[in-house]
């Protein structure tokens, strides 16, 4: 098809619009990174060997090919921090977003089911957070989870404990941290789905003799599973490169490997390793990235 | 398909249910009432159905049938009145206790399972044994024609194949009571009308209670053998198809179920068995006296469209006259030719509106009257019904 032809209508254009964005911000970034990732580290300015020159003419480009190493990605199977840190990254992903699932899917229901009117306002209240700077929010957290902080505040005045506990630089203080930031993802897809559901369906299965909670697992939550599909991989795939949260509320002695990567870019100024790992974590997070475009693709098969 | 086809077995039956026989009550709604918000919805309903009988509950939208439906599969429950089902009230009762099933008018089929997961979904909620499902599901398939579909979910059905299936899922568990939610109106007219015949057919050779939602005056006429016309909450009139017709309790009704001319009364005379009414817009009229007597209240006289008979001179054997004892002239002021029959409005020469149906029983059109054309139109005294305005 002649370049003319494709340009000959506005929806023509409208339909390459998607790929030129995605050239320009993600194949050409991406392109950069994986230059430096085969590269070698030097002590200048950018912190790595160029490893192309295209002024230096087709004979040297030929040698800079044959120069490339895989260097950097074996050393990342061979250091144990970076094994540790994907392996954790994965591990707080996963649990993080199976409690965001326990807590998102009854909030989403329960919006789902209330009058249309106090749906909207439920609606703003989910998303009213984003009116303030994610970092305000964060530090916040901090401020609510300190050693004098409002929660052990109330937790002692309730006699619930009879000493501060320790929140900050724990897990458990990350974890507060990553489902508060991230339920409106999970709770927005799964309200969508719900919300969409005929009602008629529950009434159906009700009616045909399903107690409750029958009615639930045999109908609502099988129904609901593309809502829980893409609120699962919207949390899953950023929490596993989370940075900020796991560095302003964990402790420091386990790292995510989005901390990994600061540290490699911005301490140890080691480029070159650090792009091995980014794009290793893209290659990781391109399995549940796929799945998810393939369930959005069944999706609007269905809608038809 | 053959005439041995599923009579009621206990096989799926709450324990110890006993079903009345065909003619004996099973249904008895007492007094009930709902209320939401500020909106009557039901007002103080109370209704006797016997087993075995087709009833159809028909009224305008908003006038409360469907409401009275839920609460009969109990999704809503009653603020006032009881519900007995076989003598017990069930008016409190969740839906998945009660012996009762409904059809969906959007059919509501679970569109994560197949037609034959669909039937079997509520034979599975009752436990029954696997080997029994597989032969009440293939019975059901069977029954709704639905052979060589069991595989398919409901977004690869047509409209038809998908109400099959929901009458099939409800069906199924062959309950005491089935309640149908306007069950025809997603179907396309030529549809509509073969799948009445069917429902009628399956409903008297199950033997089952069918208890159907419409707005549709001609599918509740055609299909139930008891009519319940609700309006504003209330039950106006509840009576066979044919009674409702001939014999309306309201003017509303009248001019809900079918055409009718309407005049209003000015005065009246007794003349032995019949009464003699003064009309502004039709002159005077003679009336069989109506069964319940008339006080003081106004009234109207109306006429089928069909009753009224037109000629072009009046009738002149002795016999004629006494027939054409109401006899009206006027002018045909327009024609309104359906195929079957023919519709024409006559301007009368006392003021009024009158509206004759003629069946066009002649192919040729020697006996159409033309527009502007002089006509006597005329009816019996039995022909006309006396209603309270």
């Amino acid at each position: 098809m002649s370049a003319r032809r494709i340009f000959a209508r506005p929806a023509r254009f409208a339909a390459i619009a998607p790929y030129v964005w995605m050239v320009l911000f993600f194949l050409v970034p991406f392109a950069f990174v994986l230059k430096i990732s085969l590269s070698q580290t030097a002590i200048a300015q950018p912190p790595y060997e160029p490893v192309f020159d295209v002024t230096a003419g087709w004979g040297a480009l030929k040698a800079a090919f044959a120069a490339l190493s895989l260097d950097n990605f074996k050393l990342l199977g061979s250091d144990d921090i970076y094994v540790y840190a994907y392996l954790r990254s994965l591990t707080v992903a996963v649990t993080a977003t199976a409690l965001l699932l326990l807590i998102g899917y009854p909030i989403a229901y329960g919006m789902a089911r209330l009058p249309k009117r106090w749906q909207a306002v439920a609606m703003v209240l989910v998303i009213v957070p984003f009116w303030t700077s994610f970092l305000i929010r964060i530090y916040a957290w901090i401020n609510i989870l300190q050693h004098d902080g409002l929660l052990n505040q109330i937790l002692l005045a309730l006699h619930l404990v009879s000493q501060p506990v320790v929140w900050l630089s724990t897990d458990s203080a990350m974890y507060i941290g990553i489902v508060y930031s991230y339920l409106p993802f999970m709770i927005l897809p799964l309200y969508a789905t719900l919300a969409k559901m005929e009602p008629a369906l529950e009434e159906a299965a009700s009616d045909l003799g399903a107690p409750p909670w029958q009615v639930f697992w045999l109908v609502t939550f099988p129904l609901s599973l593309p809502g829980v599909g893409a609120g699962v991989l919207l949390c899953f795939i950023p929490i596993v490169g989370e940075f900020v949260i796991p560095d302003l509320l964990a402790g420091s002695n386990s790292l995510m490997i989005g901390q990994t990567l600061w540290l490699e870019f911005f301490t140890n100024k080691d480029w070159p390793v650090a792009s091995a790992a980014a794009i290793v974590l893209l290659v990781v997070l391109l399995v549940p990235l796929l799945l998810y475009e393939r369930l959005q693709k069944r999706q609007l098969e269905q809608g038809r | 398909m053959t005439d041995e086809l599923p009579r009621t077995d206990a096989a799926v039956d709450a324990a110890g249910d006993v079903r009345p026989a065909a003619g004996q009550p099973l249904l008895r709604i007492e007094g009930v009432a709902k209320t939401f918000g500020s909106f009557r919805a039901v007002d103080g309903v109370s209704l006797d159905i016997k087993a075995g009988e087709f009833f159809a509950l028909l009224g305008p939208s908003g006038c409360g049938k469907t409401t009275l439906l839920r609460m009969l599969a109990g999704f809503e429950a009653p603020d006032e009145g009881r519900i007995l089902l076989g003598g017990k009230d069930i008016a409190q009762a969740l839906p998945h206790e009660r012996p009762i099933n409904m059809m969906f008018q959007s059919y509501a089929l679970f569109p994560h399972l197949s037609v034959r997961d669909n039937i079997a979904f509520g034979l599975k909620r009752a436990g029954m044994a696997r080997a029994d499902i597989a032969t009440r599901v293939s019975e059901m398939v069977a029954l709704v024609k639905l052979e060589g579909l069991e595989k398919r979910k409901p977004d690869q059905l047509s409209g038809g194949q998908r109400q099959r299936v929901a009458l099939a899922r409800a069906l199924a568990r062959r309950p005491q009571l089935l309640l149908l939610d306007e069950p025809l109106a997603a179907l396309d007219k030529k549809l509509r009308e073969s799948t009445q015949g069917e429902l009628m057919e399956l409903q008297r050779r199950l033997g089952m209670t069918f208890i159907i939602v419409t707005h549709d005056q001609e599918e509740a006429m055609t299909m139930a053998s008891r009519i319940g016309v609700m309006k504003a909450g209330r039950l106006d009139q509840v009576a066979s198809p044919r009674e409702l017709y001939e014999a309306p309790r309201s003017r509303w009704i009248a001019e809900f179920v079918g055409d009718i001319n309407l005049f209003d009364a000015e005065f009246k005379l007794r003349d032995g068995h019949r009464l003699v009414i003064g009309t502004r817009d039709a002159g005077t009229l003679v009336v069989a006296e109506p069964r319940e007597a008339l006080g003081e209240t106004r009234f109207s006289v109306a006429i089928r469209p069909e009753k009224v008979k037109l000629s072009r001179r009046a009738p002149v054997s002795e016999a004629g006259r006494e027939t054409a004892i109401n006899r009206l002239d006027g002018v045909i002021a327009d024609i309104c030719y359906l195929g079957g029959t023919t519709i024409y409005k006559v301007k009368l020469d006392t003021g009024g509106m009158l509206q004759a149906s003629v069946v066009n029983s002649a192919r040729l059109d020697v006996d159409a009257y033309s527009l502007n054309q002089n006509v006597v139109a005329w009816f019996t005294p039995d022909d006309c019904v006396v209603l309270p305005s």
